[in-house]
């Protein structure tokens, strides 16, 4: 029995706010496992496609999902139940920012948080990249996008720029 | 040209660019918000970026703490609008294609091919992170501590969150 949009927006309502540290697990084990709405399979082919669809990848899934089973409102119930939850408790937590945030305890904290988050997302690219196995080719173009990042160039300069060398570079390595 | 309108531009143009989520797209949002338009200093940046990670949702909502930071409740409005609107309709509208690209041939050269390009970005924003968080030893052995803790381990990152909040907390 395909869900409804109300069914829809509850759960994304749940994934969004469960959802620590990336949607893209907790969406699986939800959608495949506990509500068993998509198979494995499925799951993993619309992902795909929010994947290679710019923009957040778990905003392109919910709405995969959405559209599937509820056309255009059962997308946007998907994508309003994933943001919903999370965005009111940010906005809490900004406004506590705002009026709290320059206290020396509050900033100490902080600045420790924010240390352990640039060793997080360095710590991702490092997994990432080492699990990739990159052939030649494709650490160049990594590495080129690296560099131009750093050396703060406009994004759709360095993502237009690069993006043809990284599918060539994919293609000779798929096709080996 | 009003503020309100700045900050959905300036995030509008983001949308269509995060092809490797948050983490992607942090350097040019860093890039607009603290070098085009000088919204917030670095350790601002850094810190609003760390209370992201560290509540529930998806990444890209630092874009609406940011959005917040900059212009109260309807900043943060536009941010999200920005961020997310553009992005969302075109996946909307290509969605009807997801049949039709099943087992497409080049559909696996795409995906693969910026991978790389995306690990590239984040590495870029974890070192322009560190750049701003990184002012004393102990932020560096933090950082440090937490990058092999995420790369080596499997544990949840909110552990070397919390651990880096404590560490502040006692220790700055």
């Amino acid at each position: 029995m395909p869900p409804t949009n109300r069914e829809l927006f509850l759960t994304y309502l749940q994934i969004g706010l469960t959802s620590f540290g990336g949607v893209n697990a907790w969406a699986r084990h939800m959608l495949v496992e506990k509500r068993g709405w998509l198979t494995e399979q499925e799951y993993a082919e619309t992902l795909g496609i929010g994947q290679v669809l710019p923009g957040p990848n778990a905003l392109n899934t919910a709405i995969g999902v959405g559209v599937r089973f509820g056309g255009a409102m059962g997308a946007a119930a998907c994508a309003l139940g994933l943001f919903a939850g999370p965005m009111a408790l940010l906005a809490g937590i900004a406004a506590l920012y705002d009026a709290y945030g320059q206290l020396p305890l509050v900033r100490a904290t902080l600045t420790g948080i924010a240390a352990a988050a640039a060793g997080m997302v360095l710590g991702t690219a490092i997994k990432m990249g080492v699990k990739l196995k990159p052939t030649l080719p494709l650490l160049a173009v990594g590495l080129a996008a690296l560099a131009l990042a750093l050396l703060r160039a406009p994004l759709p300069f360095v993502v237009l720029g690069l993006a043809p060398f990284g599918l060539a570079a994919a293609w000779l390595a798929l096709r080996r | 040209m009003t503020l309100l309108l700045q900050i959905l531009l300036a995030f509008g143009t983001l949308s269509l660019l995060a092809i490797g989520g948050a983490n992607a797209v942090l350097p040019e949002m860093h890039r607009l918000v603290v070098e085009v338009h000088g919204w917030m200093d670095d350790a601002t940046f850094s810190q609003l970026f760390a209370l992201a990670q560290a509540a529930p949702g998806p990444n890209i909502l630092a874009a609406s703490v940011m959005g917040w930071h900059i212009a109260g409740g309807a900043g943060m409005a536009m941010a999200t609008i920005g961020m997310l609107l553009p992005a969302a309709i075109l996946a909307f509208a290509m969605q009807g294609l997801t049949h039709r690209l099943r087992g497409n041939t080049w559909l696996k050269p795409a995906q693969f091919g910026l991978v790389p390009l995306a690990v590239g970005l984040i590495a870029g924003s974890g070192v322009i992170m560190a750049q701003a968080a990184g002012t004393n030893w102990l932020s560096f052995a933090i950082i440090a501590v937490s990058t092999v803790f995420v790369w080596r381990t499997k544990y949840s990152p909110l552990w070397v969150l919390a651990g880096g909040g404590a560490l502040g907390l006692l220790l700055l």
